[in-house]
């Protein structure tokens, strides 16, 4: 072969394998793509086996017991139903506020630039360290106690960046021709921000509340922290009276446990009879997160449907 | 700039300076603006126009570093609406303005054309489904949308957003409109349209329009401005800028040398 | 304004978790000597002849983290690189929300399943392995993190313009190429950022090796023993009583300055990496 004929061969090897190099990349690439899937997949598929048959009316409806069989997740998911409520009425409206604050008032000056400094920070802040503050600050110098009310102050604490945020971006995304069209009809700036901003950024505000409260529903390690106890056997007070006024408070005060400290506590056991109750408390677990999260994904798409900039 | 009008006049434009920061926008423009008459506003991209179809409803208060030097007079009252002791939203609520592109608010058609009123307090229903309709006929508009007041303006051709936005515009009964390129960003025949009716509105309205299409200020306005880096070359019946002009920055515009 | 009150918060919040943590800790380094915090190999803070060394606990939090980073950083970024340079739009549509799912499962679920699912499994092939060991939650921990790294360093891909790989596919490179010696290469500080991120989770990660790792200090790189973290020495200690400014007490917080620390100085560079994008584009 001549030198031109041996260097066209030589390439055409080197091509070939940089073709093999590249689809061998592609299978590995779709791979480990598929991990996450084929994880999920067989979690799921473990909890059920497990947890399934342990799913019924009764544990929905019974108190944890020193008996694997009667154990049963009542005051777990009040607990976490109450404890979200004040989650969500914590960080909901701060979250917004101070989003509106950013995106609406805020001048390009070094306290907005603080500020979103400390937001950007808090978001990578480990769950526990907030479980420390709530300690120090709710349970003891504030006098909250180990209660409902300083459990949902520290999710609302911990999952605040999450609101702020995504109120941040979907006011982000409304155009500025259309405040220009409302401040030229001669509205005023909260005029704008009451009939325009809020109601146009209110899917992504919802699609961000929801992500957080599910997150806040998974939170065990800060709840822990500020005393939340692993074996209730009753409930906190009832929010309706039968005197006047009919609405009370007291329960903010009660002590309480949640979802995710219940399913700790029966996996921290020996008895194989507790891991199937955990694998049960699991499934619920995860079906609480995986509807909300499908939810929140799903709301996102049909708002971006409807108002398309 | 001599005053060459002898009709009425709605507003006079009197050593009007503009900076952003520290660069001179606008520079002493002197310009009548008659009553119930269209005057245009033609020049090359980035002469000026828009800046200064904005200081007359205040726009440039929404931004930072922005300064007015001079003054726009308003009359019956002689007002200076530039004056920063003037308040911004009560200029806004004389003088309305039309965006180039279309904007209409998320909501219904009826909900946007009300929204002016909504704002100034408004809440009557009946006393808004009157207002509603007839700005929506004088935006010639009411006969395609009677039926269809309640559904989304998005759903409208961009022809008839623009014409809800100029709707939307009028509702509020404004003594100046205020035009900023308004059919650039539609086809001809949404272009025709707008131009017949921003023709008929003059009848109601004080209009000012600001154009990058010549043939559209010789068309439609009745007294023309030629801008250039900032500043009025020339202002003069329409008629006779397109024919005579007297400066030859102008008539090398108008025919076509640059710009 | 009120709103600019709800704004502060976030200021607010940063300063008291600073405040407390020091103000605890202060109270802990009283009593305790920050060389024997430093350098003592043990942490046995309730014994009746208590030493008060950190190392355990900070080898434990990073030998656990050591194992989830081996399994996260690669996986995430050939996830990322193959959704941003290969992946066909309907693999993409279906990938990412399952991804995002991944990360929105509960800890302790993923506790649970390390504990309970994958070292019993792994038993079968190390037999030495520990009920309550590092490797597992490791594992699990590195699967955790995986939507984390490949989500922000696909984003930083995708902000590479188009017509830098045109350049490189010009020139006869296939994909691979591309994207490895150009693609990655121009996104790194977003890919760094998005390591750093991994870390950092990793790092403050709680429930999986509270459960899975075992309540026992350690000082060991070996990962089949049972070790503890920094995370699961608090919860440990808040299972039970903690009158406050018992000794107990003080631990905790000793415990999580040094957590904070470890992580604000991950979140700083990560800043720092993330700013270096900005101005690159």
């Amino acid at each position: 072969m001549s030198i031109e004929e041996q260097n066209i061969v030589d390439i055409r090897k080197k091509i070939a394998f940089s073709k093999l190099r590249n689809n061998i990349f592609w299978i590995i690439g779709l791979f480990s793509t598929l991990i996450g899937f084929v994880l999920l997949f067989t979690l799921m598929i473990d909890l059920f086996i497990d947890g399934l048959p342990r799913l019924s009316w009764q544990f929905f409806t019974s108190y944890p017991s020193r008996f694997p069989e009667k154990a049963g997740i009542l005051s777990a998911w009040v607990g976490t139903i109450l404890v979200m409520i004040v989650t969500a009425s914590t960080a909901v409206p701060l979250g917004v506020a101070a989003g509106i604050y950013l995106e609406e008032y805020g001048k390009k000056n070094w306290l907005t630039h603080l500020i979103e400094i400390n937001m950007n920070n808090l978001a990578g802040v480990p769950s526990i360290i907030y479980g420390l503050l709530a300690m120090g600050l709710f349970v003891y110098f504030l006098k909250f106690g180990e209660s409902i009310l300083t459990g949902g102050l520290t999710l609302g604490l911990l999952i605040l960046p999450m609101v702020v945020i995504a109120t941040r971006e979907s006011i982000r995304a409304i155009p500025n021709s259309i405040r220009e069209a409302s401040y030229a009809l001669g509205a005023t700036k909260w005029q704008t921000i009451k009939d325009h901003i809020l109601p146009y950024s209110i899917g992504g505000i919802l699609t961000g509340m929801i992500i957080g409260l599910s997150r806040a529903i998974g939170e065990t390690a800060p709840i822990i922290t500020v005393g939340a106890l692993t074996f209730i056997a009753f409930l906190p007070s009832s929010p309706i009276t039968s005197g006047f006024p009919f609405l009370s408070f007291r329960w903010l005060l009660d002590p309480f446990t949640v979802m995710p400290i219940q399913m700790f506590n029966w996996v921290s056991r020996p008895q194989a009879g507790f891991h199937l109750n955990a694998a049960a408390a699991g499934i619920v677990l995860l079906f609480m997160t995986l509807l909300m999260n499908g939810f929140a994904i799903y709301l996102r798409y049909k708002f971006r449907k409807r108002i398309k900039w | 700039m001599r005053n060459m009008i002898s009709e009425n006049l709605k507003a006079e434009v009197k050593k009007l300076n503009f900076y952003y920061n520290d660069l001179r926008a606008l520079k002493n423009i002197n310009l009548p603006i008659a009553d119930k008459r269209i005057t245009a506003l033609i020049g090359p991209s980035g002469c000026g126009k828009t800046t200064y179809l904005r200081c007359f409803n205040r726009m440039h208060d929404l931004y930072p570093n922005n300064r007015y030097e001079g003054e726009i007079i308003l009359y019956p009252e002689g007002l200076n609406i530039v004056d920063l002791k003037v308040d911004p939203i009560e200029v806004r609520m004389r003088i309305s303005m039309v965006f180039q592109k279309p904007n209409p608010f998320p909501k219904t058609v009826f909900e946007n054309v009300a929204y002016g009123l909504r704002v100034r307090g408004e809440t009557k229903v009946n006393f808004l489904k009157e207002r509603v309709e007839k700005a929506l006929r004088q935006a010639a508009l009411w006969e395609e949308v009677k039926d269809r007041v309640n559904d989304l303006a998005y759903n409208l051709s961009g022809g008839q957003q623009q014409r809800l936005c100029i709707a939307r515009a009028l509702a509020t009964g404004p003594e100046i409109l205020l035009f900023d390129e308004p059919t650039s960003a539609l086809d001809p025949t949404a272009t025709s349209k707008i131009e017949e009716l921003i023709m008929q509105l003059k009848k109601e309205v004080t209009i000012i329009i600001v154009t990058h299409n010549m043939q559209q200020a010789a068309r439609v306005s009745d007294y023309t401005a030629f801008m250039y880096l900032g500043e009025i070359i020339e202002f003069d019946i329409t008629s006779k800028m397109f024919t005579h002009p007297s400066q030859k920055l102008t008539e090398d515009y108008i025919t076509g040398r640059f710009g | 304004m009120g709103l600019l009150l709800s704004a502060l918060s976030s200021i607010f919040i940063t300063l008291s978790i600073v405040f407390i943590l020091f103000y605890e800790a202060f109270g802990f380094f009283k009593d305790v000597s920050i060389l024997e915090f430093l350098t003592g190999k043990q942490w046995t803070p309730l014994f009746a002849q208590p030493k008060f060394g950190i190392l355990p606990l900070v080898t434990g939090t990073l030998l656990v983290t050591a194992i989830a980073v081996i399994v996260a950083l690669p996986v995430g970024l050939i996830v990322a690189v193959y959704l941003s340079e290969y992946a066909p739009f309907k693999v993409k549509e279906i990938a990412k929300p399952i991804l995002e799912l991944l990360a929105a499962v509960p800890t302790v679920v993923y506790g649970y399943f390390a504990l309970l699912f994958l070292t019993p499994i792994l038993q079968k092939f190390i037999t030495d392995l520990s009920g309550f060991n590092a490797l597992s939650p490791g594992i699990i921990m590195g699967i955790m993190i995986i939507p984390y790294v490949s989500s922000v360093s696909e984003d930083s891909m995708k902000a590479v313009p188009m017509h830098i790989r045109e350049g490189s596919y010009a020139m006869g490179a296939t994909k691979f190429q591309t994207a490895f010696k150009v693609v990655i290469p121009a996104a790194f500080s977003g890919i760094a950022a998005a390591f750093i991120i991994g870390i950092s989770r990793a790092i403050g990660e709680t429930m999986v090796v509270a459960i899975a790792a075992g309540m026992m200090p350690n000082l060991t790189l070996n990962p089949i023993e049972p070790i503890q973290t920094l995370t699961a020495y608090i919860v440990g200690i808040s299972l039970g009583d903690v009158p406050h400014g018992t000794i107990e007490y003080k631990t905790i917080f000793a415990a999580g300055i040094t957590l904070f620390l470890m992580t604000l100085f991950l979140n700083i560079l990560g800043f720092w990496f993330r700013r270096r994008i900005r101005e690159v584009y």
